[in-house]
């Protein structure tokens, strides 16, 4: 009974810190809240009922340029034309999702239903959760696993992730927008990489095709960019949660896009991977560079429907998590809309 | 189109240019000859509609042209009318990217007196006569039945992994083989690799001495769990045990067989052999529940070549354990080592690398090299090789499961006989775990 008390109380205090520091995670937020949360620290997470903790850093909300200019080296039509974009404050994972942390979602409760343990399974909202179906070998391609960053899910997976995470931590995970994501990449920058422009420099920040020795690495080896993101160019590409569009900066409204997405719909393919990856030439490490998902990703896949958990192809994908500190209205609910059902 | 462009890897390793000069060669030279409308058509019927098949089907439609669907089969309707739709979608959506005029019953014209379900439906689907392509994707232990029928109706024959789950069923598969070779089918098999570039290369500097004369090999299929159906109220014994195939010997040939013989293929291909003896160990420590059937959680066998070499060969099905699906060789000169998809590496005093960006869809390649031959009229008949690579890992099992050593010969001539004579949807008792120094070696 005493302990009950105790956790009573801790929980008003927290309630009331909450309320003190503005922190909301469903309800509107004055514009002091997006100044407050300038002030917020980074913090860790820890997976309930597990060690595997994974460090969130906190995002100020601004404006900033998205795209490339046309002279600068690399630059590819999609990321045309230039436009001013606002970012409402978030906080985003220092690193990329690991294995540690993916398998959690992946495999765990697999485990347990396998090995007939009996509990804990998993009740209330987490039924409502659907998880990856078991891959035909190894996910992670001899790459390893642990701090390796996790690869090969498909966008409906990384989806599904990051709703598994929000119901187990009772916070609102997400996958970036590309808007969110290319402002946290440049960090302010307004170069070709978030160091400046130029590439004898990558090797410090980022793992390529020429330093990475034909793989993934573990993450958080190189520099951070200013705002203390890893890995945001190169080692592995990252899922957002926009579906691609090549001309979608075209179709924006002149003026500033305040947290511009172009929401998915229940078709596979499309969808944005930015940052470029391991295996990837300087260029597609760019801020702005875009690349878009595509069937070829499972073309090794020998089952019809084809997984909609694991791609073939992609040891080059991973993801990393934002957690909004006020949801847009747009995106609130979202969830993958894939199924087995889904067309490419 | 502009992001596929970039996204295609435009950086090759230093040796690719050449590697990839052999692989378009290789590539052109199993393109079919252009196809000439008339009595060189593939008319495919499809036998076992699950996912594998499926896939199958349309890896097929997508190989050549003047390639058509016309029947399936399988014994469950829900997994047929699942099929049926989703190829009849995935060639829809090719057909709109081809040229103005295709129409879907180009490739896709199964009516409805062309699906059979059941038991004995592919029985009736063999009978109709306008087939000459079967593709046998239903679990392996109904291959020897299907493939003596097919052959007997006269078919090309695309054959799923692994072609049968006992010695009984392999001898039946031989006799199979040679009635296919006098009658000039083609068959194909599912040992994909054997159709895949990165393989077929490495082969090749393999055959051609590039390591040395071959002392030793390694092989996995170390992976995590795989898919399960929950037993439904109103399946019989057999409907539940069929529609969780994996998890039934009789059904599967236990893990070792249905999957691992894809990496002791790759063995046997380098040594051009099949080894003389096994000696192996396995048990079922953590998947124990009874609704994952009575076969194994992993297996590590020592097979013994001719030649002296050993393989060490392991497969595993656990969990939250490390994965390892690949081949090794170590050679007088050297060592091979070899992924699918992934890595094909040979360090000796030449080392030699082919790059993951020029691998082919084997998938697909496999029906490419299958039609191609059949217009041909060269038929190319891989039974042999996948039955021997099937006992291989059937008598990695039969090892396994008595706990002695089984040689070559037992194998073959093993009177163990694990299908049920007469199937019927009913009663079937699951048998035992086995239990090595109990279970008998028949």
């Amino acid at each position: 009974m005493r302990s009950a008390k105790v956790q009573l109380v801790c929980y008003w205090v927290f309630l009331l810190w909450c309320s003190l520091c503005g922190v909301s995670f469903d309800t509107p937020a004055s514009d002091q809240t997006l100044e407050k949360i300038q002030e917020l620290s980074p913090y860790f997470e820890t997976i309930p009922g597990t060690n595997i903790k994974f460090e969130m850093v906190p995002i100020a909300g601004g404006s900033f340029l998205m795209g490339s200019p046309v002279d600068e080296p690399g630059h590819s039509p999609d990321e045309s034309p230039q436009h001013q974009v606002t970012i409402r404050p978030f906080w985003m994972g220092r690193f990329e999702v690991t294995w540690d942390e993916y398998d959690q979602f992946a495999f765990k409760q697999q485990i347990i239903n396998e090995r007939a343990l009996g509990g804990p399974q998993q009740k209330g909202v987490a039924d409502a959760l659907t998880r990856p179906t078991p891959p035909y070998a190894d996910e992670s391609f001899g790459y390893g696993k642990g701090r390796q960053p996790a690869i090969s899910m498909t966008y409906h997976a990384a989806m599904e992730y990051c709703r598994w995470l929000s119901a187990v931590t009772g916070k609102l995970y997400r996958l970036p927008t590309e808007a969110e994501w290319e402002y946290a990449a440049r960090a302010g920058s307004k170069t070709a990489y978030s160091f400046g422009h130029d590439v004898a420099t990558l090797g410090a920040y980022a793992w390529y095709a020429e330093n990475s020795s034909g793989a993934p690495q573990v993450v958080g080896k190189k520099k951070p960019n200013a705002w203390g993101l890893y890995d945001m160019h190169g080692n592995v590409a990252e899922w957002c949660i926009d579906q691609y569009d090549k001309d979608f900066y075209s179709t924006l409204r002149s003026g500033i896009s305040i947290g511009p997405v172009l929401l998915p719909d229940e078709r596979r393919y499309p969808h944005v991977v930015r940052g470029g990856s391991w295996d990837d030439h300087p260029a597609r490490l760019r801020s702005a560079a875009r690349l878009a998902s595509r069937k070829e990703w499972s073309k090794r896949d020998p089952q019809r429907p084809q997984s909609i958990w694991w791609h073939t192809e992609a040891i080059t994908v991973g993801f990393r998590v934002v957690r909004p500190v006020v949801e847009q209205e747009v995106l609130k609910g979202i969830k993958s809309r894939i199924t087995r059902q889904s067309p490419d | 189109m502009n992001a596929q462009k970039h996204s295609r890897r435009d950086f090759l390793k230093t040796s690719t240019a050449a590697a990839m000069g052999v692989t378009m060669a290789a590539r052109i030279k199993a393109m079919p000859g252009v196809y000439a409308a008339g009595n060189d058509s593939i008319r495919i019927g499809l036998i076992g509609c699950g996912g594998r098949g499926t896939g199958a089907a349309v890896n097929a439609l997508s190989a050549a042209p003047g390639v058509k669907l016309i029947a399936m089969a399988d014994a469950f309707k829900d997994r047929l009318d699942e099929s049926r739709k989703n190829v009849a979608e995935t060639i829809t959506k090719q057909i709109e990217k081809e040229a103005e005029g295709a129409k879907i019953t180009d490739k896709f014209d199964v009516s409805d007196n062309h699906c059979f379900v059941g038991l004995d439906a592919y029985q009736k689907l063999l009978s109709v006569s306008d087939i000459n392509y079967v593709i046998l994707a239903t679990p392996p232990a109904f291959r020897p039945a299907h493939l003596e029928a097919a052959v007997a109706a006269g078919k090309n024959i695309f054959t799923e992994k692994p072609v049968a789950v006992d010695g009984t069923g392999i001898r039946s598969v031989l006799a199979t083989y040679e009635k296919a070779l006098a009658k000039r089918l083609a068959i194909a098999a599912g040992t994909q690799r054997r159709h895949q570039t990165g393989y077929l290369e490495t082969m090749k500097l393999i055959h051609a001495g590039r390591i040395g004369d071959l002392v030793a090999a390694r092989c996995y299929w170390n992976q995590g769990g795989l898919w399960k159906k929950d037993r439904q109220p109103g399946w019989s014994d057999l409907e539940w045990q069929m529609r969780n195939w994996l998890y039934f010997t009789w059904l599967s040939g236990d893990h070792i067989v249905e999957q691992h013989v894809h990496n002791i293929d790759v063995i046997n291909w380098a040594m051009n052999a099949h080894p003389t003896s096994a000696l192996g160990m396995g048990g079922r420590q953590v998947r124990t529940d009874p609704s994952y059937g009575h076969i194994f959680d992993h297996f590590t066998i020592d097979y013994e070549y001719e030649n002296g070499a050993h393989l060490m060969s392991m497969c595993r099905q656990q969990d939250g354990t490390d994965k390892n699906v690949s081949e090794a060789l170590t050679g007088t000169k050297g060592n091979a080592t070899t992924q699918a998809s992934q890595r094909y590496v040979i360090k000796s005093e030449k080392p030699w690398q082919f790059p993951r960006e020029s691998d082919n869809e084997p998938y697909q390649q496999e029906h490419v090299d299958l039609i191609a031959s059949i217009r041909a009229s060269k038929p190319i008949n891989e039974l042999k090789n996948v039955a021997e690579s099937t006992l291989t890992a059937i008598m990695g099992r039969m090892s396994a499961y008595t706990g002695k050593r089984v040689t070559w010969e037992q194998a073959m001539n093993s009177t163990e006989s694990l299908v049920p004579p007469k199937l019927e949807w009913g009663p079937l008792p699951m048998p035992g775990v086995a239990l090595p120094g109990l279970t008998p070696l028949l």
